[in-house]
């Protein structure tokens, strides 16, 4: 039961690990600001729970448990929140992402 | 020392040489800011593994929160790039900068070793401290009881000086209230920032209160209370509009209630003297010198807590009230 365990929250965080990895490569390599914003944020507030999912494994059933969920729970909130906090001024400040074909051109081909 | 934890602390350390590497590198202002955020979680979780719980809230709170922002909010006002300056010759600070350096490595040669028990700094007042405090404060938290009441003259020094900053900004800079309606035009809505802000801001105001009374027991106390508390209404004031923020709590009072949270620290001390003790000696605040000591703690900390969220608040407003640099 415990080799389980070890087992499930050893996944678990590698997983995590490997979500925060290709995030910060993906900070790097992007061409472009949105899909740079795109790439943290997303893997930023995903890799989060498998982290603490493996680190709730490993705690067992204690109060350090629940404050881990709490943790979890305020990270979830505030991190896609942060995300579009920062799209959101780079948007009105005049950063206008980079399209392959403009909105006229694809509504003319009948695409949404 | 463990393996695990030689490797995080030579990660942890690593990360802040080259942290600090790139703050001194890097040309464009907002990006420092950004780095110097970085650096001060970084050090916070240093003195996590290190065992210095409450220095680490402290320093994640104020460093990496309010700092950053308040330098934001400063970088509005003056301009994002750093000025260009003629190249100098790099001979000479290289040299000055390497001696003083071996002169400083060779001074910490003669040092104790790292967590040795028979250095001088653990034999003077710490081991009384650690003894002593349990009788004679009778508080869990060690650091609360070294910080409010064997050293209270000391952290009546520090909200002072906050204070005195304060003081400093209010007559270099002032705040400057904005024109009301018709002539203001309300920001256009982002809803989702605002709702989610509404969400937050009564749970942030709740923990700052926790963390306020709770610094008996565990770690907090007045500073990282006062700036988180700061930091629910720079939220509010990011999210909605300076005018919102200002009609709420209106700069007026905030700045009496600063006054006040010294007054509040500097009157308990001169109760104490009016009740027959030295000053800030909470012994005979109460019939038993315990209770007096945490009623003394309570007051004080709550002092504390006023004059820092106060103060916060009032540099934040000042700051940006000058207006936008560069939009």
């Amino acid at each position: 039961m415990g080799l389980i365990i070890d087992i499930l929250s050893w996944i678990l965080l590698m997983i995590g690990c490997f979500l925060g990895i290709s995030g910060a490569i993906g900070i790097f390599r992007f061409k472009e600001f949105y899909s740079r914003v795109h790439a943290a944020s997303v893997t930023d507030t995903l890799f989060v729970f498998f982290i603490m999912a493996g680190l709730i494994l490993q705690s067992g059933f204690t109060l350090v448990s629940v404050k881990l969920i709490f943790a979890v729970g305020l990270l979830w909130l505030t991190s896609p929140l942060a995300s579009h906090a920062l799209v959101r001024s780079a948007y009105e400040t005049g950063l206008k992402p980079k399209l392959s074909i403009t909105r006229k051109e694809s509504a003319k081909r009948g695409q949404s | 020392m463990s393996n695990i934890t030689l490797l995080i602390d030579v990660v942890l350390l690593t990360m802040l040489v080259l942290t600090t590497v790139a703050i001194v590198r890097i040309q464009s202002l907002f990006a420092v800011i950004m780095l110097t955020g970085v650096f001060s979680l970084l050090a916070a979780n240093i003195f996590v593994v290190l065992d210095a719980v409450d220095v680490a809230f402290t320093e994640a709170a104020v460093g990496a929160g309010i700092s950053t922002v308040l330098m934001l909010a400063t970088i509005a006002i003056t301009g994002h790039e750093k000025k260009k300056r003629r190249k100098n010759s790099w001979i000479a600070p290289l040299i000055v900068v390497a001696i003083t350096g071996a002169v400083l490595i060779y001074g910490t040669l003669d040092m104790p070793a790292f967590t040795d028990p028979s250095a001088p700094v653990h034999q003077h007042v710490a081991p009384r401290y650690i003894n002593d405090s349990p009788t004679e404060v009778g508080i869990p938290n060690m650091v609360t009881s070294v910080l409010a009441s064997y050293r209270g003259y000391d952290t009546m020094g520090e909200v002072i000086v906050v204070f005195a900053a304060l003081i400093g900004v209010l007559s270099l800079l002032g705040i400057r209230e904005k024109k009301s309606e018709p002539q203001y035009i309300t920001p256009a809505p982002r809803p989702i920032l605002q709702v989610m802000s509404k969400f937050m801001i009564p749970f942030i105001i709740l923990f700052a209160m926790y963390v306020q009374f709770h610094g008996d027991f565990g770690p907090g106390g007045g500073f990282q209370a006062g700036v988180i508390f700061a930091v629910a209404i720079i939220l509010y004031t990011l999210t909605f509009s300076q005018q919102d923020a200002m009609r709420l709590i209106p700069p007026w009072v905030l700045k009496r209630l600063a006054a006040i949270g010294v007054l509040i620290y500097g009157g308990t001390g001169v109760v104490s003297m009016l009740k027959g003790g030295n000053f800030l000696n909470y012994n005979v605040l109460a019939d038993d010198p315990i209770h007096g000591q945490h009623y003394g703690i309570l007051i004080i900390e709550f002092g504390v807590g006023l004059t820092v969220a106060c103060v916060m608040m009032l540099i934040f407003f000042a700051f940006i009230s000058r207006g936008d640099k560069n939009p």
